[in-house]
């Protein structure tokens, strides 16, 4: 195979095409922005993904459609961003001029205190605002949900959300009201090179496409292959580790696609939870809850399924619900694929089920059978954007008598990997689907899991809530109270 | 000349709903923060290097892949300290700037590494080799007890009436204890100082501080050169909360060591990480309390211990847990009490202010003795808080003997009360409960009395600096300094206000130690109360001297010269303020002023724990209702009322901002934030990602803010509005109380469920657990 190639990478920032040839794999965009284009409106608070001061806007290509997506600067890197196009707040009123309305509704409505969080705020709102012009109170918190006010209490943010379409119309913002232009001007920077940029470690590359992509990775199995980069960014920016060479997939639009047949749905292992999500909540309601409370906004647009699974944590966003659906991960080396089931995926702490040179092209679910029982349930000290203390996942089957016939239970954050309670397992397996069995399954989780004290959770914590969990999926499903709380709408 | 006619009123005086001054360079970016100012050609970083123990004797330290690393111009240690190695803001010189041969927290500075880049010096810090030997380390507050260890400063006690006849005439006591966890500050912009060198021995810094005048003494004082060598600016901070009163002085002093070192620029910022790891927060509690009561539920006699882990050092551990005590009592009358103070020494970072400053603590601690009280007589807590109100003959006086004055509780309460319909939904909650077997409802309504005024009767004084200038603009300038609060905004109004000037013409310059000297802290909640007297005793000086000049002028009397809006009027003529500013200045009349405010009435003698520390109080109520997952200990807060107290608002849109702000950020204390440490000393939970502060999705789902518009300061505040930032900090109080209830359906409410703060939900299951066994067992 022989790809063309490019030693540069071009994109667009607010209203100007850069092109970079050099430029390190480990430079983020925030440090970007703010130290080599003296871009300073763009703040860090944290450099780890969480606080939201560092929002810029992405918009992104797929299928000739543009669409701009709130990310966190600090762990992005800039040699993921090829053909893109980058908005920072500096951007969005000329100086004298009059203000965006998204920036007019914050001051309006006193929105702002110290005003250092403020444009992060400004970016996720009017992220929020091109795709949802009327946004619910409910769709403006998830949109905020990775973005930290310490002044305001953030009421006063909802209201100027909330007052953004009074002020603004949407047709006439400059993203949207040129649209076309600049999708031109995207369209014209994919030249389907293979970009290889920078030596040592500073080198990063941007395959041309997926059999590039691993050919690069067949002959290069040391190369650290970043999708997302809500994980690595942290490992360059808190600790400051060399990960090069980098080998980025996010560009790739053929690992953005979802193909959905009869059987389920399998995703590209480029696909954002926000991309999937569409077809997530449509097939599996039950994840609704848990795909809305992954990282926040931010962090949903970049992270991807597959380098959540990829990256093998103990306690995975997704790993344990996907288990439960005997969800399986499609893996290739050169021009070899397997398909290995996800729970045996990952073998312990830091291992996983992976060649040097394999990497994971897809993610595939299995359709629920319709008598399935399913339900996943994430535990966290608060209630948005926190890694779970404990995840349980639960799919079971009733047969006509009243009997458990099949079980898969996962949990995360009891073991050193997403694992199955295998012990709780056998015994729901042919057992009455009563309260006594369920207590005897309760038991039977300490013979699964010995979990770890730390700061998200105490070991005893993490033991009781998990038997808990059990309790609560038997009374969601028997029970005629509710028995979880009820996520009110703010008034 | 112009004869103006006169129009009703001038744009943005006080009383108004003005926009803070910033909002629009908050919203495009524009706002400049000190990372933000551009930095003079060859501008070095510098980065710190911290303990990666406990405590231990630094046996050696290698720097030699330290300054070989890229970039690296330098090492800077306590050897390179040209002045004195403290920074100890209660002068115990107990606070290094650099740690020598031993360290005694995880995350102790002991150098830093100056470099032609911030990363280059943040990596290389990383590669210092130091050999320790470990010392034992303690870093809880019970355990410090235990083992012995020093209290960093002397303790308060705080003694009124008889205890031993109080317990001996009250028909029920009850002993408890309570353990309140600390905070961390959580700024949205960490800790940063720019240091720029001049002649001689001066420099100039641009710092975080809330407490320009203090960094400016401790950067002298590290540098071994006099306060007039050093000139500090701070333009604003994004957030401050109290974590930048004291803790900002280190990072100046190390960018000014740099700067003077290698004659360059040097800025100085940590990562979050860092940031969280080697600077201080909230004191940690443990409060023992006995309390004696009779059946009604009216309390006899208090006496109780707060026990605070202070950390390393002393810094502002005194006055903090000094506050605590002082606000133990929170509205309530104690007829016979005695609180004392423990201020612990720990392994840990040393804690300092936070917004309250030990007050929270101290009113969780009391209002905690209120929740065991009704527990135990199986009544609402709500009719045990105003049993004990203060009021009546005889029940005004505090543990500290000042006279509560001031009170407006009483009316607080009866209209919050009212307006959230406390008692039905107190009802509905315990029918709710009756019939939900998992998901258990609670409500609490709970007080706030709040001293204003530092208890440190020094601190209590202002300047202000008033210039107008003869094309009629003017040009404001005080001690204090902006962190979001929007005192700025606020004192620009009293100015306007006092020459009923437009806001427009009032332009507030960054606080800076060259225009007004020997300021304090802006902090317990006094930025307005003082700055604001300050600004308007400029304004007047400088309005007296135009008043004589126009009567001598115009040949009319004082008082037929008036400032009206935008205009002076001189007896029958009206001319335009700007005309006028003209005429005055072509007339030789000085039109610059330096105000000047001191606090009236207090003072306070520690050694007896006897005074009047407080000007005045503030007051305020909530009520919370939440909703509790008991298999899991997840809880919602379903809806927060609020009533609070600002006497006569300066502009009511920003006093709501403050009590919302206020209220959420007591609430995430209260709640999900966690400080948690390892046990080898480590804070674990040092970034956001561990480290949970509130989301807009953890706020209220009905969340009702009032001001009480009726109020009025009783004492002579700046237009008689009263302090905002610390009060309603304690208001979501009511929150955990709620949770509380929640649990303690479980068991009937017939234990008090003690719930410890924060109520995460692993502490909420595990209280519910621990009350159903109690419920089972008894």
């Amino acid at each position: 195979m022989t790809v063309q190639m490019r030693s540069s990478i071009r994109f667009l920032l607010n209203h100007r095409l850069v092109e970079l040839s050099a430029v390190s794999a480990v430079q983020t965009l925030l440090d970007f922005l703010r130290i080599d284009r003296n871009l300073r409106g763009t703040k860090e608070g944290c450099a780890e993904g969480d606080c939201g001061a560092c929002t810029v806007l992405v918009g992104r290509l797929l299928d000739g459609r543009l669409k701009y997506e709130s990310v966190n600067a600090c762990i992005r890197f800039v040699g993921s961003l090829d053909g893109c196009h980058i908005v920072t707040v500096d951007s969005l009123a000329v100086p004298g001029g009059p203000l965006h309305p998204v920036q007019q509704a914050m001051v309006d409505t006193h929105a702002s205190q110290c005003g250092f969080c403020t444009p992060g705020f400004v970016m996720s709102l009017y992220g929020l605002w091109m795709e949802n012009p009327k946004p619910s109170v409910t769709e403006i918190e998830k949109a905020l949900q990775g973005n930290l006010c310490r002044c305001t209490g953030y009421a006063a943010i909802i209201r100027a959300a909330e007052a953004v379409s009074v002020i603004g119309d949407l047709d006439k913002d400059p993203l949207v009201a040129e649209r076309a232009t600049i999708i031109q001007k995207l369209e014209a920077l994919k030249d389907g090179k293979r970009v290889e940029i920078g030596e040592g470690s500073e080198r990063f590359l941007l395959p041309a496409s997926v059999d590039d992509l691993a050919e690069i990775y067949e002959a290069e199995p040391k190369a650290r292959i970043v999708a997302g980069s809500t994980d690595v960014g942290l490992w360059v920016t808190k600790f400051m580790r060399d990960i090069a060479p980098v080998v980025h997939l996010s560009h790739l639009d053929e690992l953005r696609r979802i193909t959905v047949d009869e059987t389920g749905i399998a995703f590209g292992a480029g696909v954002s939870y926000t991309e999937s999500f569409p077809l997530i909540s449509k097939h599996f309601p039950q994840l609704i809850e848990l795909w809305n409370r992954i990282g926040g906004q931010q962090v949903r647009n970049m992270g991807t399924i597959g380098g959540n699974i990829a990256n093998g944590s103990p306690i995975g966003d997704t790993p344990p619900a996907l288990i439960a659906l005997s969800a399986s991960v499609v893996l290739r080396k050169g021009r070899v694929n397997r398909t290995v089931p996800l729970e045996s995926f990952f073998i312990e702490y830091g291992k996983q089920d992976r060649q040097p040179g394999e990497f994971v092209e897809a993610v595939r679910i299995p359709f629920l059978n319709e008598k399935a029982r399913y339900a996943v349930y994430k535990i966290t000290k608060r209630l948005d954007e926190d890694i779970s203390a404990v995840c349980g996942a639960f799919r079971l089957t009733i047969d006509g008598n009243g009997k458990v016939s099949d079980a898969v239970i996962a949990f995360g954050g009891m073991a050193g990997t997403p694992k199955r309670a295998d012990n709780v397992e056998a015994a729901l397996i042919g057992a009455e689907w009563t309260e006594a069995t369920i207590e005897i399954a309760m038991d039977a989780l300490g013979k699964d899991y010995t979990p770890l004290t730390d700061w998200r959770a105490s070991a005893d914590y993490r033991l009781l809530v998990a038997k808990n969990l059990l309790r609560r999926f038997y009374l969601e499903i028997e029970g005629d109270e509710p028995v979880r709380l009820d996520r009110k709408q703010a008034g | 000349m112009n004869v103006m006619q006169p129009i009703d009123r001038i744009r943005g005086g006080v009383h108004e709903n003005e926009r803070h001054e910033s909002g629009h360079k908050h919203v495009t970016g524009t706002a400049e923060y000190i990372d933000d100012i551009p930095e003079p050609a060859g501008t070095l970083h510098a980065y710190l290097g911290l303990s990666q123990r406990a405590h231990a004797q630094i046996l050696s330290i290698d720097f030699e892949a330290v300054k070989s690393a890229p970039g690296v111009i330098g090492v800077l240690t306590a050897d390179d300290i040209t002045g004195e190695n403290d920074v100890s803001p209660a002068h115990k010189h107990d606070d290094p700037v650099f740690a020598t041969d031993k360290v005694e927290f995880h995350g102790q500075p002991i150098f830093a590494v100056i470099a032609e880049t911030r990363d280059e010096a943040r990596r290389a810090a990383a590669k210092v080799k130091i050999e320790y030997r470990d010392l034992p380390h303690v870093t809880d507050v019970l355990e410090a007890a235990a083992a012995n260890y020093p209290l960093v400063i002397d303790p308060l006690k705080l003694e009124r009436g008889d205890i031993a006849s109080g317990f001996a005439k009250a028909k029920n006591i009850l002993e408890g204890e309570m353990r309140i966890g600390g905070q961390d500050h959580f700024y949205l912009e960490g800790h940063i100082s720019f240091a720029i060198p001049g002649e001689d021995d001066e420099i100039l810094l641009y710092s975080s501080t809330q407490h320009p005048s203090e960094t400016q003494h401790m950067v002298g004082q590290v540098l071994g050169v006099a306060s007039n060598a050093v000139t500090i600016n701070v333009r604003r901070m994004g957030g401050a909360f109290g974590g930048k009163e004291t803790q900002a002085n280190l990072f100046a002093a190390v960018a000014a060591l740099a700067a003077k070192k290698y004659r360059r620029a040097v800025k100085i910022r940590p990562d979050r990480d860092d940031d969280m790891t080697a600077t201080g927060k909230r004191h940690d509690f443990h409060v023992g309390y006995k309390v004696g009561f009779d059946d009604d539920g009216r309390i006899e006699a208090v006496d109780a211990t707060f026990s605070a882990r202070c950390g390393f050092s002393a810094d502002l551990s005194g006055p903090v847990t000094d506050r605590a005590l002082f606000h133990a009592d929170n509205c309530y009358f104690y007829p016979h009490v005695r609180l004392r103070s423990r201020p612990l020494k720990t392994n840990t970072v040393s804690n300092t202010a936070f917004r309250g400053f030990g007050g929270p603590q101290g009113m969780v601690g009391g209002e905690r003795m209120i929740e065991d009280v009704a527990y135990a007589l199986g009544k609402d807590p709500l009719d045990i808080r105003k049993l004990n109100f203060y009021g009546g003959e005889g029940r005004n006086l505090t543990p500290y003997h000042q006279t509560v004055e001031d009170n407006i509780i009483g009316r607080i309460i009866e209209e919050l009360e009212t307006s959230c319909d406390y008692a039905a939904r107190r009802a509905d909650v315990l029918a709710f409960n009756r019939k939900s077997s998992v998901i258990k409802r609670g409500i609490a309504l709970t007080p706030v009395k709040f001293g204003i005024s530092f208890t440190k009767t020094e601190y209590n004084q202002a300047g202000a600096l008033v210039h107008v200038y003869a094309d009629g603009s003017i040009h404001l300038n005080h001690g204090g300094t902006e962190m979001g609060q929007g005192l700025y905004t606020k004192i620009a109004q009293v100015v306007a206000d006092e020459f009923q000037v437009d806001l427009n013409r009032i332009k507030v310059t960054a606080t800076t130690t060259g225009k007004v000297p020997n300021t304090s802290a802006t902090a317990a909640s006094s930025g307005t109360d003082l700055n604001g007297m300050a600004a308007a005793n400029a304004a007047q000086q400088i309005k007296a001297r135009l008043v004589a000049f126009a009567a001598e002028r115009w040949s009319v009397s004082e008082s037929d010269v008036a400032f009206e809006p935008n205009t002076i009027r001189i007896g029958a003529e009206r001319i335009a303020f700007s005309d006028f500013i003209k005429i005055a200045y072509g007339s030789r009349i000085q039109l610059s002023a330096a105000g000047f405010y001191k606090t009236p009435k207090i003072h306070w003698n520690r050694s007896e724990g006897r005074g009047r520390p407080f000007f005045y109080y503030a007051y305020g109520a909530s009520c919370s209702e939440v909703s509790v997952d008991t298999l899991t200990g997840e809880y919602q807060v379903d809806r927060s009322d609020v009533l609070h107290d600002v006497g006569k608002s300066l502009n009511p849109a920003l006093d709501i901002g403050q009590v919302e702000g206020a209220f959420v950020q007591g609430m995430g204390w209260l709640t999900t934030e966690e400080l948690w440490w390892d046990a080898k000393g480590r804070l674990r939970t040092h970034a956001p990602s561990t480290y949970k502060i509130p989301l807009a999705s953890d706020r209220p789902r009905i969340f009702n803010v009032k001001l009480a518009e009726w109020s009025v300061n009783r004492e002579d505040t700046i237009r008689r509005s009263k302090a905002v930032g610390e009060p309603p900090f304690m208001l979501p109080i009511s929150v955990l109380e709620a949770i509380s209830m929640a649990a303690a359906s479980v068991a009937e409410y017939r234990i008090a469920p003690r719930l410890d703060a924060p109520a995460t939900p692993e502490r909420v299951l595990l209280a519910i657990e621990r009350l159903r066994r109690a419920a089972r067992n008894g």
